[in-house]
């Protein structure tokens, strides 16, 4: 196969919609990416793959506090990456989190997220505490689900992100035994492993994930922590945040803001 | 029960199939062992099993790849397991342990039999002519010279087996051991319980495929060879529990967060496959009846049957231990606050059905492979009177392979 190189001047030109991209479709231009998306994909696509991850290290903060529970996410993001709607599988959820202190002062949490959050029901008593966290994979620095894979099918992009690779992947499941998260799952039609790739299709032409885009409240961030401007590289230094089962050791990748200690 | 599982751990994602592959494993690593009892360290007890043992061990290791791969959602990709394995997976080495453990169990066999499969070739007739005959490879020499040479292969190749059995299925204690995101497989001691399990349900294979045979063969079993499995048995199966308490013990005297998940998994789970199967039935039972079965005073009747009874007992235990490791461990949901339901089914979704199926398998292969290559001594010494084998091969065949 001849790859051909881009020029430098197709670089800056692409690298150019591409970062209008990020800038626009946060502001909810999606026609507009999706205008540069047409453009723009084969040169992303034929781009080395050290030139894409050039400067990327993307990273992933959810504010648990903005997080009202409405589940748009989960559904974008079934539909943004075809994940049977009708199938008990999720590449994002959301939890709710129910804590009762009796007079005694013991604590019972009740947590569900039914259908992944898509079918909350309505609450008949007053907790003392709730709140909602969306959770998805955590594109692990240190990932036990690539250590296990037996033929490599699962692996760290350069720019931070875990994917499968859908024609090598075997079916054999040690990767789901091997999240601590609960990230991944079988796809139901394709037989393979499945899990959340930040919309990797998206996020490499500028755009942002499904999840991030349709938040009504902008609980979930997204962006490149390697750039000290960005939100989530903010976030990151200023906020107080916690990463989910840091004794794993896993190094996850996505910060919580105002995480309960009741999370796992 | 109850309590919050992560949405995508609704559906248990190792089912029954996945339950049948460390067992048929351990299957094939302590039949192995048994040969070797023999073979190696000069059991001489246990001489009219161990041909049959290593007929077997092959048989069942035909069998253990069979559950892995109908598992698989891309079956036909199984072999990038070895084209394109990831060096630091544990599953990456099963082709390879497998395909080495495989071609060190054919060799034994062959050298084992290759005198059986020459005078075969020599008396049989049409087809069955032929197919010994091709299976002797061409070499046909059975000389007292080519003898020795034979039975100083197999005694190198049952020692090269030895930590090849072990590896094997240590190997597979590993798969889960290693996972840390599993407090009920976490754990380094997983290897070596899983070995001890395998051997001791190696074991109790033999002392069930060697009475059902002498049953169906009308012959007497050999009463010292039974009450040395008997020992052989209850002595691997103390080892075996020690450990297994150990582990839970442990746990539960160190009482980190995950004991209060283990616990309950325990006590509401599986308790009924735990301590009722696994423990009452696999290891309490016939840790008391064993004796029983091989003392002194007691008729051969009764040594048969609490022999035999408990083998029964320790393969149905065993099972159990591989049913609530490998699904019990997928029960605990990650999230550390509830637990999954493991759904029966028949056929679909690895049901009960086609999982019986394949823990059939390997026993039809062993009922096909003692046709093929009886390991009964009785005709063997038949063949030998009858044969035109030099004296001294005979004398050195009725004195055992295994000097
Ligand atoms: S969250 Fe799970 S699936 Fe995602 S990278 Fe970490 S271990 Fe892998
Ligand atoms: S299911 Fe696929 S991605 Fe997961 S460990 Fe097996 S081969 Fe690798």
């Amino acid at each position: 196969m001849t790859k051909d190189k881009l020029s430098r001047r197709d670089f800056l030109v692409s690298a150019a919609k591409v970062l209008a991209a990020g800038v626009v479709a946060p502001a909810g231009g999606l026609a507009a990416a999706q205008a540069v998306l047409a453009e723009g994909k084969n040169a992303i696509q034929e781009m080395p793959v050290q030139q894409l991850w050039a400067g990327k290290e993307w990273g992933f903060v959810v504010d648990t506090q903005k997080c009202i529970g409405c589940a748009r996410c989960v559904k974008a993001c079934k539909l943004e990456n075809k994940v049977p709607l009708d199938e008990e599988v999720f590449r994002t959820w959301v939890e709710r989190y129910l804590v009762f202190t009796d007079d005694a002062g013991d604590e019972e949490v009740r947590t569900d997220s039914p259908n992944g959050g898509l079918d909350f029901k309505q609450l008949d008593v007053a907790p003392d505490k709730q709140f909602f966290v969306p959770k998805l994979c955590n594109q692990c620095h240190n990932p036990p689900c690539v250590q296990v894979c037996p033929v490599g099918a699962t692996y760290r992009t350069g720019d931070g992100v875990v994917l499968v690779d859908r024609k090598r992947c075997i079916g054999c499941r040690y990767c789901i035994q091997a999240c601590p998260y609960g990230a991944r799952f079988l796809h139901p039609v394709l037989k393979v492993a499945d899990k959340c790739t930040w919309c990797y299709h998206r996020i490499s032409h500028g755009m942002q994930p499904a999840c991030v885009e349709v938040c009504p409240v902008g609980a979930r961030k997204f962006g490149n922590l390697l750039d000290s401007n960005s939100q989530v590289a903010v976030l990151k230094k200023k906020a107080r945040i916690r990463v989910l089962k840091p004794d794993m050791g896993t190094k996850p990748n996505v910060y919580y803001i105002d995480l309960d200690e009741v999370v796992e | 029960m109850g309590g919050y599982v992560f949405p995508n751990e609704i559906h248990v994602n190792w089912g029954l199939f996945i339950v049948l592959y460390p067992y048929i494993t351990g299957l094939v690593a302590g039949a192995f062992i048994v040969s070797s009892l023999y073979h190696v360290f000069g059991v001489s007890d246990l001489k009219p099993v161990s041909r049959l043992s290593l007929v077997s061990a092959l048989a069942f290791l035909f069998g253990a790849p069979v559950p892995l791969l109908l598992h698989l959602g891309q079956p036909l990709r199984a072999f990038n397991i070895m084209f394109t394995p990831h060096l630091t997976s544990a599953m990456a080495g099963f082709g390879y342990i497998y395909s080495f453990y495989m071609i060190i169990c054919l060799l034994e066999a062959w050298f084992m039999f290759r005198k059986d499969l020459v005078i075969f070739s020599q008396k049989k007739k049409g087809f069955a002519k032929r197919f010994y005959s091709l299976l002797t490879l061409g070499a046909k020499d059975i000389s007292p010279e080519a003898l020795h040479t034979d039975h100083k292969v197999v005694s190198v190749l049952a020692v090269v087996g030895i930590p090849s059995a072990c590896f094997l299925h240590g190997y597979v204690g590993f798969i889960f051991g290693s996972i840390k995101a599993n407090p009920w497989w976490s754990t380094p001691l997983m290897p070596v319980i899983f070995l001890l399990s395998a051997i001791v349900s190696g074991i109790a294979l033999q002392i069930l495929v060697y009475s059902v045979s002498c049953k169906v063969r009308k012959v007497e079993i050999d009463i010292p060879c039974l009450v040395a499995m008997n020992k052989y048995l209850w002595t691997f199966l103390i080892f075996a529990t020690t450990l297994e308490l150990l582990e839970i013990l442990h746990m539960g005297y160190e009482g980190k967060s995950e004991w209060d998940m283990v616990r309950g998994l325990i006590t509401q789970g599986i308790p009924v496959s735990y301590l009722g199967v696994q423990m009452g039935l696999g290891i309490l039972t016939p840790l008391v009846l064993l004796p029983f079965g091989r003392a002194k005073r007691r008729s051969d009747g009764v040594k048969k049957t609490l022999t035999v009874a408990c083998g029964i007992l320790v393969l149905i235990g065993v099972l159990a231990m591989r049913f609530n490791v490998v699904i019990g461990g997928q029960l605990i949901s990650k999230s550390m606050a509830g637990y999954a339901q493991f759904h029966w089914t028949l056929l679909s979704d690895e049901g009960v059905i086609p999982t019986l199926g394949i823990l059939a398998f390997p026993v039809v292969m062993t009922l096909v492979l003692v046709r093929i290559l009886p390991p009964w001594l009785e005709e063997r010494k038949v063949q030998i009177a009858d044969s035109k084998v030099t004296p001294l091969s005979a004398r050195w065949e009725l004195k055992g392979s295994g000097k």
